[in-house]
């Protein structure tokens, strides 16, 4: 499973880099961008929807196949 | 302030300079979902204010059909006393795409999670003295002694304004957040003192120039030329209102809401990893900020009229108590886990300043508990509120407990 920020809809909240750091960084505009592929594991996928389900503008999703 | 009539029904007679909205907007709010989601008025020259998150949403994100051109509401006939699009009179608030997305641009990497991040030492530290300064009292004014100068002193020092004038720079907010229902003709005059403070503090930073806004405002580049003064002005004046009345109303807000909710103080000083969760549902409960738009031409919206120039309040504060979208939205959850709240706005004028504000109200939270992990409202009688779009405590007499 990957998660995955759709940067047309993201407008730099922050949500997801402060409640999901292992996944989540931020650019030097302060919008949110996934670290590295975006693959998510056992440890980090509840992290991964629980910024998911913070994000204002539904920028946030977790594709099931990888 | 202006005599008016008082509002007889906030279905078609709203305004958000009323006693009532002022003091306790949410039952308004909540009436208005349930029969009439988007009111009218023909106050301030004819406004409307959806009432739910659709409505909100809506607006917050269609830029073709609104304009920011002039977000706060006054008395004055918007296209006489707003500059043209796009620029504003305070960029990017006030911009339209395309050039709104070019003054973002420029302003976002100052207020980007590293640069602020930065600041939270500055904060703490100054947090810190200003509890120091009252310690001892038995009765402690969470206003007036404390939220009020914690983010007058951080945007001006961002600025590069002189601490000494902290409180002058305060005044200045009060005069363009409080004074939307003066005529027009008070408001030029009112508005002379910021612009000459101003004037003096851009020709200050021309002369010697230094590691702050303004000085980045003046010196950057856009386009291979500098910004005109007309645009460095109007984000200094974004900065000098959306960056103090706003965060100083979440600060007070959130300290009314521990001193009034026992439990909830007590889990927060207990469960310090509670906090992340506990500033969003602060947030969203007591969102402070409202923002105008202005309609561009005539359409049906919403399921009603609109006419050009037509204002449009944004109830973010509203918005957040929509049970549509959030479970139990009336109740105050200081562990809420999904909190998509609006307190900052949706869309391309998502609060620029958010991580400030944010960073502003934890420490500010987090140093007040830890320095009184027991406090009551001393006098509720004496407890107010600011009017207008920025709506927050002000006066907040703490008595401090055992």
């Amino acid at each position: 499973m990957k998660v995955v920020i759709d940067a047309a809809r993201c407008q730099g909240h922050g949500r997801c880099f402060s409640l999901a750091p292992a996944i989540f960084e931020f650019d030097e505009l302060g919008n949110g961008v996934v670290i590295g592929d975006g693959t998510l594991n056992e440890e980090t996928i509840d992290l991964a929807r629980l910024a998911q389900s913070n994000c204002p503008e539904h920028a946030i999703s977790i594709e099931e196949s990888a | 302030m202006s005599v008016k009539p008082p509002v007889e029904d906030f279905a078609t007679d709203w305004d958000h300079t009323d006693a009532q909205w002022v003091q306790d907007p949410y039952p308004i709010w909540e009436d208005l979902r349930s029969r009439c989601p988007v009111a009218h008025t023909d106050r301030y020259g004819g406004a409307w204010f959806p009432a739910t998150h659709a409505g909100v949403s809506a607006v917050a994100n269609d830029t073709e059909n609104f304009t920011s051109r002039t977000v706060i509401i006054g008395n004055g006939r918007p296209e006489e006393d707003a500059l043209p699009a796009p620029i504003g009179v305070a960029p990017p608030i006030t911009s339209d795409p395309p050039f709104h997305q070019i003054a973002r641009r420029l302003i976002l990497p100052a207020f980007a999670p590293g640069p602020v991040n930065a600041l939270e030492p500055r904060i703490r530290e100054l947090c810190v003295k200003l509890l120091d300064q009252v310690q001892g009292q038995e009765l402690v004014n969470g206003g007036v002694d404390y939220a009020q100068y914690i983010p007058a002193a951080v945007i001006s020092r961002m600025l590069g304004f002189p601490e000494k004038d902290d409180d002058i720079f305060r005044e200045f907010v009060h005069i363009v957040l409080e004074g939307v229902d003066h005529p027009v003709e008070q408001r030029v005059e009112e508005f002379a003192p910021i612009e000459e403070y101003f004037t003096t503090q851009i020709e200050d930073h021309q002369a010697s120039p230094r590691d702050d806004l303004t000085s980045y405002l003046l010196n950057v580049e856009l386009g291979g030329e500098k910004l005109a003064i007309e645009h460095v002005f109007g984000t200094m004046l974004l900065v000098l209102v959306a960056g103090i009345d706003t965060t100083w109303s979440a600060i007070g807000a959130s300290l009314l809401h521990l001193a009034t909710h026992p439990d909830d103080l007590e889990r927060l000083v207990n469960e310090p990893e509670l906090m992340p969760f506990a500033i969003e549902e602060f947030l969203r409960f007591y969102a402070p900020v409202t923002m105008a738009r202005l309609v561009k031409h005539d359409m049906d919206y919403l399921g009603v009229p609109m006419k050009e120039y037509d204002w449009i309040l944004l109830g973010f504060p509203a918005a957040n108590r929509d049970p549509a979208v959030f479970k139990d939205a009336d109740k105050f959850i200081i562990d809420r886990m999904e909190n998509r709240h609006l307190a900052f706005g949706l869309g391309i004028h998502r609060c620029a300043g958010s991580n400030l504000a944010r960073l502003e109200l934890r420490v500010a939270i987090e140093e007040f508990i830890k320095r009184y992990p027991r406090f009551e409202v001393a006098d509720s009688r004496a407890v107010t509120f600011a009017q207008g779009q920025v709506r927050g405590p002000r006066n907040l007499p703490f008595r401090v407990l055992a």
